[in-house]
């Protein structure tokens, strides 16, 4: 029987069959941050149950956590959500990479670069971002707090399989056109439901030339694909990242020889069949541009703001309440929209290589006048990398803001958020009303894109950016 | 978990489709690390004005919907953020039924009406999320804004929908096997997966996680 990427994990973590077509699997990493952890833990306790795996349990602070100082946590409600998750880890014995350790982070950037996340691996996390760890073939699933607590306890997670969907990036890309493009023009054309009761798997020559940074933000936004997950089968590029970095939690000698070896099994069979299949020419695509309130509101950079009826997979009032909440006009040019504030980072682009592209289009210039622009590393070592590679020295120069890791403006839990109306290009993954601070309007973009936004003001086109 | 098996209450029409986590409940709301007090802030940012008094335009608020306990939105309710808190403010609101159409595509294929994680923390708190055709969700939108306050009742071992209106309609719904007994009997799954402790046991005495010491 040929098999897909995902049937070979899958099969690997039964642990026994349910009843009606249900499975009970078995989890190989459980991660935790403050926001959707707390009532798991309380539920815990009020049952008497313990933690089965306390080693296999992984906790950061990220959604919180002050990005200016993060020695003082002023809103009282925030410091209750990271001193609570403190106790918990204390009282369970559970790692925690707390604020001040160089582990420090957002979920899922640590969990990569610390090496906890593996090929062939479960991966469960109360994030529906939890989809990122799929680019190097780990089962990723983003769950609720009930699922979280169950996991606490038991290890497993009540499942039923998924539809296979497999996309399939064609052809190369222009130059700076980047992953985050690839993951946009995937969720403009099959909506943000197109995935919904689906795990997505990305294959194809695109997809194979990308580092690990830009893999993960394919998977990353599976999710806004309306995916419970999203998997990239593991290559040479995978066991590379592995192997090179300081991941202390990854096999290493040896034992990552034989694991490797392991690896090279999981990808999915040459004629296995899928149960949907899309291809995408990546040969002429070009930088998306979110212009909506849903991440499949997006179009080219090159286009316009489309007509009410003009937009696949969304009603005419859907796109009229759309256009109101983001104050654009249908016709307008995407490159004619002008910003207040620029934020790269987030678990989508806030890794090394996301900073990379954008300093390299910082260098030597300024920000607009009257732009704010935020830089926010995704964690501790990232900050430290980038800060090793003088990237910071750049951003300071240009007039941004360079700040210590967190989620900081993509959900605006903790002070970065945007004013009512202000406009941001962000390299975040949803421009949801209100996501980034209420009445604040978000336009999801690249790295590249979004710190070239930053100079000119208004959107443009990177690839003719001299 | 409160067993649900039949449930009768005022029908909630939100017209919208794509309704959103951060809708339901927008993050400010997220940093509460109890379990209880969630309802007061389902659809904050809609149903509240600037001033923090209720807006009058919102249906949620007028006086024919008062105390509804089933709701009728459009497809893809419940997509973006895995978080819990807003199925607890679904439900502390008191909300029973949350109804969405499921979709058919050009290919055949039907879209759910429901975001997978949203739908699967609804099953995990008593909440039913209920999946009609387009044409059916369209007609239950008609009797709401023909009939405001206008009753319905879910009888799930039946899968049945009846709107109570002028003249009644039923409608049958399907739903996941496992869902349904799981939502019958008000189950604690925890403890029902604690009952395959030897499943468990035997499984990670096989199997090899993976994990390098640090």
């Amino acid at each position: 029987m040929k098999q897909t990427l995902y049937e070979k994990i899958w099969n690997r973590h039964v642990v026994t069959e349910l009843a009606d077509g249900w499975t009970l699997l078995f989890i190989d990493r459980q991660l935790v941050h403050e926001v959707t952890s707390p009532q798991a833990f309380d539920g815990l306790r009020l049952a008497g149950r313990k933690v089965r795996h306390p080693e296999l349990t992984f906790a950061t602070l990220d959604h919180n956590v002050p990005t200016d100082d993060q020695t003082v946590i002023r809103d009282p409600i925030s410091k209750a959500q990271v001193e609570a998750l403190r106790k918990n880890c204390k009282d369970f014995g559970i790692r925690l990479f707390d604020i001040g350790t160089p582990e420090i982070g957002v979920v899922h950037i640590v969990g990569p670069e610390l090496g906890i996340t593996l090929p062939g691996t479960t991966v469960v996390c109360g994030d529906s971002h939890t989809a990122t760890h799929g680019a190097f073939g780990a089962l990723a699933h983003g769950i609720g707090t009930s699922e979280v607590e169950h996991v606490l306890a038991t290890q497993t997670l009540r499942q039923k399989k998924f539809k296979t969907f497999r996309v399939e990036y064609a052809g190369r890309l222009q130059p700076r056109v980047t992953s985050k493009d690839m993951i946009l023009k995937l969720i403009g054309e099959i909506g943000t439901a197109g995935g919904t009761g689906c795990v997505l798997e990305f294959t194809g020559a695109a997809v194979r030339a990308l580092s690990m940074e830009a893999r993960m933000t394919i998977c990353n936004m599976a999710i806004e694909a309306g995916a419970r997950a999203g998997l990239i089968g593991p290559d040479e590029t995978t066991f590379q990242y592995i192997a090179a970095g300081n991941r202390p939690y990854a096999p290493r000698g040896a034992a990552l020889e034989k694991a490797i070896a392991d690896w090279k099994t999981l990808a999915t069979d040459p004629d296995a069949t899928f149960d949907r299949t899309l291809t995408i020419d990546c040969d002429k695509l070009a930088p998306q541009v979110t212009w909506g309130t849903s991440p499949g509101m997006v179009t080219d950079v090159t286009g316009v703001v489309p007509q009410l009826d003009g937009v696949t997979g969304y009603s005419r009032a859907d796109v009229e309440a759309a256009l109101a909440y983001m104050g654009l006009k249908p016709g307008m040019k995407i490159t004619d929209i002008k910003l207040d504030t620029v934020f790269i980072g987030s678990c989508t682009n806030g890794r090394i290589e996301d900073l990379r592209e954008a300093a390299a289009v910082f260098n030597g210039r300024k920000v607009a006048a009257g732009i704010r622009a935020l830089i926010v590393p995704g964690s501790a070592r990232v900050k430290a990398q980038a800060e090793a590679e003088g990237l910071d020295k750049i951003f300071t120069a240009a007039g941004c803001e360079w700040r210590y890791a967190g989620c900081s403006m993509c959900l605006a839990m903790n002070p970065d958020q945007l004013k009512p109306g202000e406009r941001c290009a962000a390299t975040t993954n949803r421009n949801f009303e209100g996501r980034q601070g209420k009445g604040g309007r978000t336009h999801l973009v690249g790295p590249a894109m979004a710190a070239a936004a930053a100079i000119a003001g208004h959107f443009v086109d990177i690839r003719s950016w001299k | 978990m409160q067993a649900f098996t039949t449930h009768t209450g005022t029908v909630v029409a939100v017209d919208r489709a794509n309704i959103d986590t951060d809708a339901i409940i927008p993050k400010q709301f997220l940093k509460l690390i109890g379990r209880t007090g969630f309802g007061q802030f389902l659809f904050n940012d809609w149903r509240y004005l600037e001033n923090g008094q209720p807006n009058p335009d919102f249906d949620l608020n007028k006086p024919a919907f008062k105390g509804s306990t089933i709701l009728v939105a459009r497809n893809n309710f419940g997509c973006g953020s895995s978080r819990e808190h807003a199925v607890w403010a679904v439900a502390q609101y008191g909300l029973r039924v949350v109804i969405a159409p499921w979709r058919k595509e050009a290919s055949g294929e039907r879209t759910p009406g429901f975001a997978d994680i949203f739908r699967n923390n609804c099953v995990k708190n008593g909440v039913l999320t209920l999946e009609l055709s387009e044409p059916e969700v369209d007609k239950i939108f008609g009797i709401v804004k023909a009939q405001p306050g206008v009753k319905a009742t879910v009888d799930l071992p039946k899968q049945t929908l009846t709107v109570h209106g002028q003249p009644e309609q039923s409608f049958k719904f399907e739903i996941d096997p496992g869902v349904k007994d799981y939502l019958l009997r008000g189950l604690d799954d925890i403890a029902l997966t604690l009952e395959k402790e030897a499943a468990i046991t035997a499984f990670e005495q096989r199997h090899d996680v993976q994990l390098a010491t640090a």
